[in-house]
């Protein structure tokens, strides 16, 4: 399976040129760029963990795509993603997010039915992966 | 833009006021001369303002016809009561302090019209339209007559909650940033059984939709309860999501014969995970506050599907323009309303559309004739309605509804979507690689408006699911002239 989150995954995936070019465009628009990574892709799981702070003051896409580099190079078999945070009033969230690393292999979810009163089910989403423990999972 | 001003400056003695004893002998008095006239009146910042398109009936004055329309939505009544003398009417009074011709017509003008902020209960839109397209509309001197914009001072606006989730928080808690999302309402939109249903949610949102939609009129009928809708439903979504590890919805529709009824639907779409749910504008204000304050108690997005508003937004000389609703539907508290799409198959032009959407999303919004906005509105802080385009648009507008409708929007392909000659999953795919492609052009710099058609045909190269939607409708358009258009129109000026 292929993990959909993010505003390109449904794209081919972004090539560094590509990515730069997202990037050129949150710096023009004022945003701080973050990079983020995880190995426990849930669709409910917000803190992915941060590698290093929101880039607030590299405002140059060489810089970030830099940044970038060292996270793939730490966790190559990671999720990693790109947000860009807007601090301008009536925002103050992310503006965009988009993956630009995964894993060779993505295991993807199973879906858990609990059988409660009547027809009711409550179901969990859960990840193949994170049974086994943080680090070594992909 | 020439403007025929009939009476603003100053030119208050016309109308004759009478004041004392004169002004309350028992009898009939015009409506300009009991006070409901003022042109040398500046409205005050706490003041409710409404602008309403009036056409007197012939021989009527339109300065006593705007009078008129001041006194029938305030105090008024067709003749001198006396116990007006026992209260402030002079505050309560709603005053006309401008009328002036409807650029390019002859019997049409413009009527201002200021409101003292006490006339109105604090928090209701029931009692705000009451008055203000209450007994109004039907008072026989006016030929027809149409609210076009209403202004609400921060004063009254911080009386409302605004809405339940906001587009900012919306999207926080679905995690998808910088882009529309993307829905489908599922057709036939009558008739299917739950199982069937079901099936239909499960592959659009699979195949790469965030959201699907119950239309407007399926709620509880023989072929398909709504327990049971609710439930294959939901089975829909958790496959859906599991699948593919991102958050999906389905709005389930809880709209119901009673506010008991909905509260009990509302409850178990709670209970089984669903993230938002669906009311129908012809519930009403009322039940409309009452759910958004439901929404905001238990976490729920609140989809507005408006169900019923053409009968009274699309005429141009009568009744209620959409703009107006907006703003009511964004004090009521919803998430999401429907507010057209530009170039699909329902009533739009596009510059009044994006005057909607402005409404709805912005943190205040400027004077702009040319989107048909009379009045600056700030909404002192209350978060933006997601506008919902949707009705008889395709893949193969990407670019054009980028462009119109911008970034926080719902685009939804119904028919795009179920239609395709692949399948039901293959068109939300066709639909969500055209979207992505389309933004990630945007944000490169490309000229999406002129290079649009030829940035889907490179995408369609690696998807073969978007040539075939292409295939299917890339010609198809709608091009029929709307009958709510705007009265201002650029001036080209000399460069």
């Amino acid at each position: 399976m292929r993990v959909t989150q993010g505003a390109f995954s449904f794209l081919p995936d972004l090539t560094d040129a590509q990515i730069r070019s997202q990037i050129e465009y949150c710096l023009q628009n004022n945003w701080a760029v973050s990079i983020e990574y995880t190995d426990d892709p849930h669709p409910r799981n917000t803190y992915w963990e941060m590698f290093g702070n929101p880039m607030f003051d590299i405002r140059d896409a060489a810089g970030i795509m830099g940044e970038l580099q060292s996270c793939r190079n730490t966790f190559p078999q990671h999720y990693i993603k790109l947000n860009a945070f807007d601090s301008s009033h009536g925002r103050e969230s992310l503006r965009l997010s988009f993956i630009v690393n995964r894993p060779d292999k993505e295991p993807g979810f199973s879906l858990e039915r609990r059988e409660v009163g009547g027809r009711n089910l409550q179901y969990t989403t859960k990840s193949y992966a994170v049974e086994r423990p943080e680090g070594e999972r992909y | 833009m020439q403007q025929t001003s009939l009476g603003n400056g100053g030119n208050g003695a016309a109308a004759n006021v009478k004041t004392g004893a004169a002004r309350y002998k028992a009898g009939v008095l015009k409506y300009a001369q009991m006070g409901y006239w003022d042109s040398g009146y500046v409205p005050k910042d706490t003041d409710i303002l409404a602008l309403f398109r009036i056409t007197p009936q012939e021989g009527v004055d339109p300065i006593e016809a705007a009078a008129a329309v001041a006194g029938e939505s305030s105090t008024a009544t067709w003749t001198v009561v006396w116990t007006d003398r026992l209260t402030a009417c002079d505050k309560y009074r709603a005053k006309a302090y401008k009328v002036e011709q409807v650029p390019g017509s002859t019997d049409q003008y413009f009527a201002y019209i200021a409101y003292d902020l006490n006339l109105f209960e604090p928090g209701s839109i029931a009692n705000v339209t009451a008055s203000i397209i209450g007994n109004v509309f039907g008072f026989k001197p006016l030929r027809a007559l149409r609210l076009e914009d209403m202004r609400f001072p921060t004063a009254y606006v911080k009386t409302f909650k605004g809405p339940a989730t906001g587009i900012v928080v919306e999207r926080e808690r679905l995690d998808k940033f910088g882009r529309p999302l993307l829905g489908a309402t599922v057709k036939p939109k009558l008739g299917l059984s739950g199982k069937n249903y079901g099936r239909v949610v499960y592959e659009a949102l699979k195949g790469g939709l965030d959201f699907t939609k119950d239309d407007e009129n399926i709620n509880s009928q023989p072929f398909m309860h709504w327990r049971d809708r609710f439930l294959n439903c939901m089975e829909a979504v958790n496959r859906a999501q599991a699948a593919t590890g991102e958050l999906k919805g389905h709005y389930l529709n809880v709209t119901a014969g009673t506010m008991e009824d909905m509260y009990e639907r509302a409850e178990f779409a709670k209970e089984l995970g669903s993230v938002i749910v669906m009311i129908d504008l012809v519930i009403g204000y009322t039940a409309i506050q009452s759910m958004a304050n439901w929404a905001r108690r238990n976490d729920m997005i609140l989809h507005l599907h408006r169900a019923g508003h053409s009968t009274y937004t699309r005429q141009k000389n009568h009744g209620i323009s959409f703009r107006v609703i907006c703003k009511w539907m964004r004090l009521a508290g919803v998430d999401h309303i429907h507010a057209g799409t530009v170039v699909g198959k329902l009533e739009g032009d596009p510059a009044s559309v994006q005057g909607f959407y402005n409404v709805l999303r912005e943190g205040s919004n400027p004077v702009d004739l040319q989107k048909g906005i009379f009045f600056e509105q700030d909404w002192a802080g209350l978060p933006g309605v997601m506008p919902v385009a949707s009705g008889g648009i395709h893949a193969g507008q990407m670019h054009q509804l980028l462009t119109y409708l911008g970034e926080d929007t719902v685009l939804q392909f119904g028919g795009g979507t179920i239609g395709h000659p692949m399948g039901i999953q293959a068109g939300a795919t066709a639909n969500r690689v055209a979207l992505e492609a389309m933004v990630l052009a945007r944000n490169e710099g490309k000229d999406i408006w002129n290079e649009g058609p030829q940035i889907l045909a490179n995408a369609a190269k690696d998807c073969a699911p978007l040539k075939a939607a292409l295939d299917t409708w890339g010609e198809i358009t709608f091009n029929y002239t709307s009958t709510d258009t705007l009265d201002y129109v650029p001036t080209p000026t000399p460069a």
